[in-house]
């Protein structure tokens, strides 16, 4: 029988990220896939004839460019698209839109704030101060603050020396933007509702946090710290939806000789002598290996697929205590035509760009609210988008690929668990909330998936359907990602290894804790700890 | 430098930190004096009559912050500091009658907590001490002044290399449990290791009193660290009664710093401080003297003093702005009652009220009153910390009476529809309402009520935003960010100014901490 | 709320109706929002107009506020370093402003209308620093960047030019002077600045008058050769002034991505405009104190350069050590000189300084290195007796 020199357990975008660069480097990989379809959270699926849809992830910024160079995605069909900014509508049918030309957008925020139109630039300087820090962060593997390990002391003083390079009043600023609410922040700057709502959208997106809970500024970075084409920030369609984005990675694996077998459901990891050796498939097939990668969050992994007698109860309750908190929904709908919406920008542009409902922060602080409370919001945030409209690819001639994304949604209602008809009725919410800024969005729907965090979990298998696989707190990042001392890939036995969101730096579909964790386990060939 | 000035330092507020700083001065030899706006010392520890013969804190009530170090120092206790009670139980009531007690006492805590949970009861030991042994580590930085992170000096280099040692020296498992929850909420905190509603309430009560933070906001365990770094007459930890309320401390800090020759004057509100070319060298008082002074000690609130008393014409506009955006406004207020007679506690019984009560039966129950709070509203279900502490100390009431003092959260400075004007006495009834269900007769009882709101203390007490902490306490505003970056060694852009109050380091509580912290660098500099 | 984005990218001014048939290289380029021409003709011919006869510049992208109210004055000197109180009602002066760390945000000019009346021109928006500056201060700031129509008039004959307007007394007006004339009806406010080192006005009207104002000016100048001039021909006679830009020659503090790229007045060759004698203003603890460490790290200087190639972005070195870099560069026809301005270290900023350039020059498809030596000289390059007359 053939022996792995690595095993990815789910073919998620992360696991074949992993996957790719370990065959590249010579190894041979095989990717052990529950589902029939490869990409995890980051698929194409054609639920509807005709129509693609993003059904998970539905834009694309984080994937670091090293990656998609070092991997030569494009070269696998990776292609993507950028689009304007955001685009927001106001009840009265008015609009605050964000332009790729500066000029443009000053002028757009002059309509709402003189000074938030001036303060704007300012923001996103300090913003980008912010993503200037973090960036080289992303692609390094967090040292253990508590080690005497050659590495780590290196890390550390890596990390400091960065640190030390800003000026004193950017450091700061540093410890300051990572420890305060989103709304705090914004506070700093503008005054404007309509400004202030639009920005914060991205520091709720995901997390269980509202806008004033301190730590969400960090979310708002963490949606701004990606790129498109070296414009930071910017934010794009995969062309052919996010599935491209896995295809991509898939081929580079293939490639290299990577096996990736679909149907293939990891029942259990396989250990012997206090190492994980391999893995066994719910049909009986058991299949071994050097390095057992998983792709799962750490709940899954540790303790859905081994035996516990193997973990010491500190770690478990480590793993019980990982926060992973699924908040968000979705919706994918298969339009009839273009949707109207009650906001006319004169350049079409905006309308290609994520388009939201007018939120202000006390809004979103209270649809958050609801959330703690075990409801959806009662005036959820959406983030609708039509990639169709810059990639026909996505739907037929005329037709049109809508995906809403909703904030907040919790896994577990305070009136029981998620079923059919809960599902429909939080639809029904949403749609209620959508027609608000599209009248005749009823109308048009030809299909409509809907997608509970409840539904998320069950058939993504993202745990409490949480689209980042941990919640990205102060707690949760860096060198506690998932959690104090694991954050170097390495699980709690050996040859046993993560490689999913839950690790450092976290999800997004960045492809960055699938790279950082193939490095360490090419490290660990090295040194013959894998042998 | 004003070498002709009659003062060595002039301190604007008898606040118990300006106090504190102004004693040490003096101890030091200098000559001191204290400019006090309101008729007696004290700033928010002040004992005030309610009703004819009834005496009670009037804001502060509870005494467990204050520093060792600041006791001995001054001889606190030879002028008159004297606890009434030092180490009071924590009683936590129910609705239904049930209540939970922590105290001192092992094996009466367990036993109470093995009525909810046995579970919880094994685990508090545990929770506790591996909480202060966090607090240990941190608490000699309680008195450490924040180093500055460029342009320091050696001994800021220094105080950064201790912190390090500190937190390394709790040992690999400790630390990172450190760094894991120093950011965290502390409902996460206590709900990772506890599962009675009524234990978790306790805890996440005490970590968001005073503030303006929910039990699910990250940053509120961090304020659970606070609390445990602070002693009480050397019991860590321990919740205590000064005799004769909290203004006695005052007053004794005042007599302290008397005796060292500091001279207090009542009745004279600064209205400016002098500064001639960026150097100040003075005050002016409301009434238009003048008063010079080689350095000028600001006990109020940073945005008071830099706003107000040094003005934007002397400031630098990002610092203005900095300073502006100081998240500050208070969300505590404080319902005292002068009462005929002691309350019925329902099932909780007499023997009980001694206790420190606290109206928080669970997690949910205080981030909902947060929830309202968030929008300007007060409480629906207010949180509350209820002290009788004329059951440990009689002199403060006539035979037969009793003062009770409740610390209320929430009530937010902001009130969406209106001032407070018009709704403090609204919000003391629905107080009471709320009582109602816990202590059934005590509106029959109540023979004078005074309601404190952080509008009170704005105007009363001349805090800004009527923030408890003049600043809220939480991660980006401690440390080397408090009350702003570049600013938190407790000098300011103007030479020979220093703040010495609860806006700078190390934050509020009648602790004290921030005077000494700020005499010593005051001192620092004389040398220079 | 204003009216929402029309199509137009960028907007227009109150001369486009004048300027546009009148645009025949078709060369636009982009000003704080507005369509501006780059050039309309001819730089070369656009160039000699400033230096030789006379010129028009539709400088309305400029933005201006108002300043009025009781403590008006207060807040100007407040937010520049030199005293206001040097300057009367009735004339101007040029300035600049530094955040709280003494690094400059911009340099402008203020006019001070009235005892308590200015208007504030700038080249970026600087609203939420002026407000923000007026913490605590009765006083309004207003941008009114949109109520004015603005051309420079500027050249040696520029005058005369005026004097045929029918601007009476224009002559005795001083360098730095304000006057208010009535054209056909029209408040029209004349100063006597530029941003050439040359003689000349700016001309301020209402945006409903601007192309009156535009027309009688094109009649008055027909004899003297006065020709619309576009971005590119100023850009070349504010180098020869010795002018320096934002953007160009420094960053504004409030808009630098990095610490290091931010100048104070001194590095800039500004010091001049710092006055610590007077009340405080914004940034004058950290001047004093950058003073009192013994000057500035960097200094802007002019060099001249051998050879005709200009340095754009050129390195320049001292021996083999790079420091500093050239920020605007140019030959100059007026002087026959190949001329820059550059930030150096502030110790080779000197005319002993024995530095090199090193400019990339393209030769036919191909990049050529040229090592050209050259001197630290005083700015302005150009500084005709007339500019202050």
């Amino acid at each position: 029988m053939k022996r792995y020199d690595a095993i990815v357990i789910g073919a998620g975008h992360n696991g074949l990220t992993a996957a790719a660069y370990l065959a590249r480097a010579g190894k041979s990989v095989v990717v052990l896939e529950r589902r029939p379809v490869i990409g995890g959270a980051a698929v194409s699926e054609e639920l509807y004839p005709g129509f693609t849809y993003s059904s998970c992830s539905y834009v694309s910024s984080l994937m670091r460019p090293e990656i998609m160079r070092g991997l030569d995605l494009p070269r696998y069909g990776l292609q993507i698209i950028p689009y304007e900014g955001i685009l927001t509508i106001l009840p009265d049918g008015d609009y605050l839109a964000s332009y790729s030309d500066p000029d443009l957008t000053r002028r757009e925020n002059l309509r709402h704030s003189k000074r938030d139109a001036e303060a704007f630039g300012r923001f996103s300087l300090e913003v980008l101060r912010q993503c200037r820090f973090i960036k080289p962060m992303l692609l390094m593997t967090p040292p253990d603050p508590t080690s005497f390990k050659l590495d780590d002391i290196r890390g550390l003083i890596w990390m400091g020396r960065k640190f030390a390079d800003l000026s004193e009043r950017q450091m700061y600023d540093v410890m300051r933007f990572w420890t305060m609410s989103c709304a705090d922040f914004l506070d700093e700057y503008f005054e404007s509702e309509a400004v202030k709502g639009q920005l914060a959208g991205s520091s709720i997106i995901g997390t269980a946090l509202g806008p004033r809970s301190p730590g969400s500024a960090y979310i708002l970075l963490h949606h701004y710290m990606g790129e498109v084409d070296g414009d930071i920030g910017a934010w794009g369609y995969a062309r052919g939806g996010m599935g491209a984005i896995s295809r991509a990675l898939a081929g580079a694996a293939q490639a290299h000789d990577c096996e990736i077998r679909t149907e293939a459901e990891v029942s259990q990891i396989i250990v012997k002598g206090g190492k994980a050796v391999g893995v066994a498939l719910a049909d009986g097939e058991e299949v071994y290996g050097t390095a057992i990668v998983s792709n799962l969050d750490p709940k899954r992994t540790f303790l859905k697929l081994m035996p516990l007698e193997h973990l010491d109860d500190t770690f478990i309750d480590q793993v019980r205590n990982f926060k992973i908190r699924g908040s968000s929904g979705k919706l994918n709908i298969a339009l009839d035509g273009w949707p109207e919406f009650i906001a006319k920008p004169p350049i079409p542009a905006p309308l290609y760009s994520s388009i939201q409902i007018h939120r202000t922060l006390d809004d979103l602080e209270r649809a958050y609210d609801d959330w703690k409370n075990g409801m959806w919001s009662r005036h959820p945030y959406l983030d609708i988008v039509i990639p169709s409209g810059l990639d026909p690819t996505m739907a037929p001639p005329g037709k049109h690929y809508m995906s809403v994304f909703v904030q907040y949604v919790p896994p577990k209602l305070k009136d029981g668990p998620w079923d059919d008809a809960k599902r429909s009725a939080f639809a029904d919410t949403v749609i209620d909330t959508l027609a608000e800024i599209c009248p005749n969005i009823r109308d048009l729907i030809l299909h409509m998936q809907v997608r509970s965090p409840w539904d998320l979990e069950n058939e993504v298998g993202l745990t409490e359907g949480n689209i980042f696989q941990g919640e990205l707190t102060l707690d949760q990042l860096m060198f506690n990602r998932p959690f104090p001392g694991y954050a170097q890939y390495r699980g709690p036995l050996r040859r046993l290894y993560m490689c999913g969101s839950c690790t450092h730096p976290g999800g997004g579909v960045m492809g960055a804790p699938g790279a950082n964790a193939a490095r360490e386990i090419l490290k660990d060939f090295k040194r013959r700890i894998l042998r | 430098m004003n070498a002709s000035a009659r003062h060595d330092a002039v301190v604007i507020g008898a606040g118990h930190n300006g106090l504190v700083c102004a004693a040490y001065l003096a101890k030091a030899g200098r000559r001191v004096l204290v400019l006090e706006a309101g008729e007696s010392v004290g700033g928010c520890a002040v004992s005030g009559e309610i009703h004819p013969g009834y005496t009670v804190s009037t804001c502060a009530h509870i005494l467990h912050l204050l520093h060792p170090g600041v006791i001995a120092d001054l001889r606190l206790k030879r002028h008159g500091l004297a606890l009434s009670a030092p180490d009071l139980a924590t009683l936590a009531l129910l609705p239904d009658g049930e209540h939970l007690l922590l105290s001192s006492e092992v094996q009466a805590t367990r036993d109470s907590i093995s009525r909810f949970s046995r579970r919880d009861a094994e685990r508090l030991p545990g929770f506790r001490a591996r909480l202060e042994r966090f607090a240990g580590a941190l608490r000699p930085f309680l008195m450490a002044t924040p180093p500055r992170l460029a342009n320091g000096t050696w001994r800021d280099r220094w105080t950064l290399i201790r912190l390090g040692i500190a937190i390394r020296r709790l040992g690999r498992t400790d630390m990172r449990e450190l760094l894991r929850i120093v950011g965290i909420c502390s409902a996460d905190l206590v709900e990772d290791v506890f599962e009675s509603d009524v234990l978790k309430g306790v805890l996440a009560f005490d970590s968001v009193l005073g503030s303006f933070l929910g039990p699910r906001s990250p940053s509120s365990a961090f304020n659970l660290l606070y609390r445990a770094a602070g002693e009480s007459d050397g019991r860590r930890g321990a919740l205590s009664h000064p005799k004769g309320g909290m203004g006695a401390v005052t007053a004794a800090l005042a007599a302290a710093a008397k005796s060292f020759g500091v001279e207090v004057r009542t009745a004279a509100p600064v209205a400016k401080v002098a500064i001639e070319d960026t150097v100040a060298t003075g005050v002016v008082l409301e009434s238009g003297e003048e008063i010079a002074a080689r350095t000028v000690v600001s006990n109020a609130d940073p945005r008071r003093t830099f706003l107000d008393l040094v003005g934007p014409d002397q400031l630098d506009t990002d610092f203005v702005r900095r300073v502006r955006h100081i998240r500050m406004d208070g969300a505590t207020a404080k319902v005292n009652l002068a009462l005929d007679g002691l309350p019925d506690l329902g099932g909780s019984g007499p023997h009980m009220a001694n206790a420190r009560l606290l109206i928080a039966p669970g997690v949910d129950y205080i981030e909902h009153a947060f929830d309202d709070a968030k929008y300007g509203a007060f409480s629906a279900e207010p949180a509350m910390e209820i002290t009788i502490p004329s059951l440990h100390d009689p002199s403060l009431v006539p035979e037969g009476g009793h003062v009770m003092s409740i610390m209320v959260q929430f009530a937010p400075y902001r009130l969406r529809d209106g001032g407070w004007a018009a709704h403090r006495e609204a919000f003391g009834d629905h107080v009471l309402k709320t009582l109602a269900a816990y202590m059934p007769d005590l509106s029959g009882r109540i023979l004078a009520r005074q309601v404190v709101t952080p509008d009170d203390l704005e105007r009363d007490f001349r805090v800004s935003g009527g923030h408890w902490h003049h600043g809220e306490l939480i991660l980006n505003q401690l440390f080397m960010l408090r009350p702003v970056p570049r600013f938190a060694q407790y000098r300011t852009p103007i030479d020979n100014l220093y703040l010495c109050g609860a806006g700078a380091h190390p934050g509020g509580g009648i602790m004290g901490a921030a005077g000494r912290n700020a005499a010593r660098e005051i001192m620092r500099d004389w040398s220079r | 709320m204003s009216e929402a984005i029309t199509s137009d990218f960028l907007m227009k001014t109150p001369f486009h109706a004048r300027t546009a048939p009148l645009c025949l290289s078709g060369k636009w380029g982009r000003w704080a929002g507005y369509s501006s021409v780059d050039c309309f003709y001819s730089v070369t011919e656009e160039y000699f107009a400033v230096r030789t006869a006379a010129s028009l510049f539709d400088m309305s992208p400029m933005i201006k506020y108002r300043v009025t109210g009781r403590d008006a004055a207060r807040f100007v000197n407040r937010l520049i370093t030199r005293d206001i109180g040097a300057c009367p009602p009735g004339h101007g002066l040029y300035v600049c402003w530094c955040d709280g760390d003494g690094k400059l945000i911009e340099d402008g000019t203020v006019f001070r209308l009235a005892e308590n009346d200015f208007q504030i021109n700038t080249a970026e928006h600087n609203f939420c620093w002026f407000e923000d500056t007026a913490l605590g201060l009765d006083v309004t700031i207003a941008d009114v960047s949109e109520e004015f129509a603005a051309l420079a008039l500027q050249g040696p004959l520029s005058r005369l030019v005026l004097e045929r307007l029918g601007l009476t007394g224009i002559e005795a007006m001083p360098y730095f002077g304000l006057a208010w004339f009535t054209l056909d009806e029209a408040p029209l406010l004349v100063s006597r600045t530029g941003f050439t080192g040359d003689l000349g006005y700016e001309l301020w009207i209402e945006p409903g008058r601007a192309e009156m104002l535009w027309d009688r000016l094109m009649a008055a100048g027909k004899d003297y050769r006065l020709t619309p001039i576009g971005a590119a021909a100023l850009e070349m006679v504010r180098i020869e002034a010795g002018l320096i830009e934002i953007g160009f020659d420094y960053i504004g503090a409030e808009a630098a991505l990095r610490e290091s790229r931010k100048r104070s007045p001194y590095e800039l060759g500004l010091g001049w405009l710092v006055d610590l004698k007077k009340s405080y203003f914004v940034g004058k603890r950290a001047l004093a104190e950058e003073k009192r460490r013994g000057g500035p790290r960097w200094r802007l200087v002019g060099l001249e350069i051998e050879g005709n190639k200009p340095a754009i972005e050129s390195f320049i070195y001292r021996g083999r050590t790079e420091v500093g870099h050239v920020t605007s560069a140019m030959w100059s026809p007026t002087l026959k000189k190949n001329i820059a301005i550059a930030v150096l270290e502030a110790p080779y900023a000197t005319p002993k300084a024995d530095l090199w350039a090193e400019i990339w020059h393209p030769r036919e498809l191909e990049i050529r290195k040229i090592n050209a030596p050259c001197r630290v000289v005083r700015r302005p390059f150009y500084d005709p007796p007339r500019r202050k007359a």
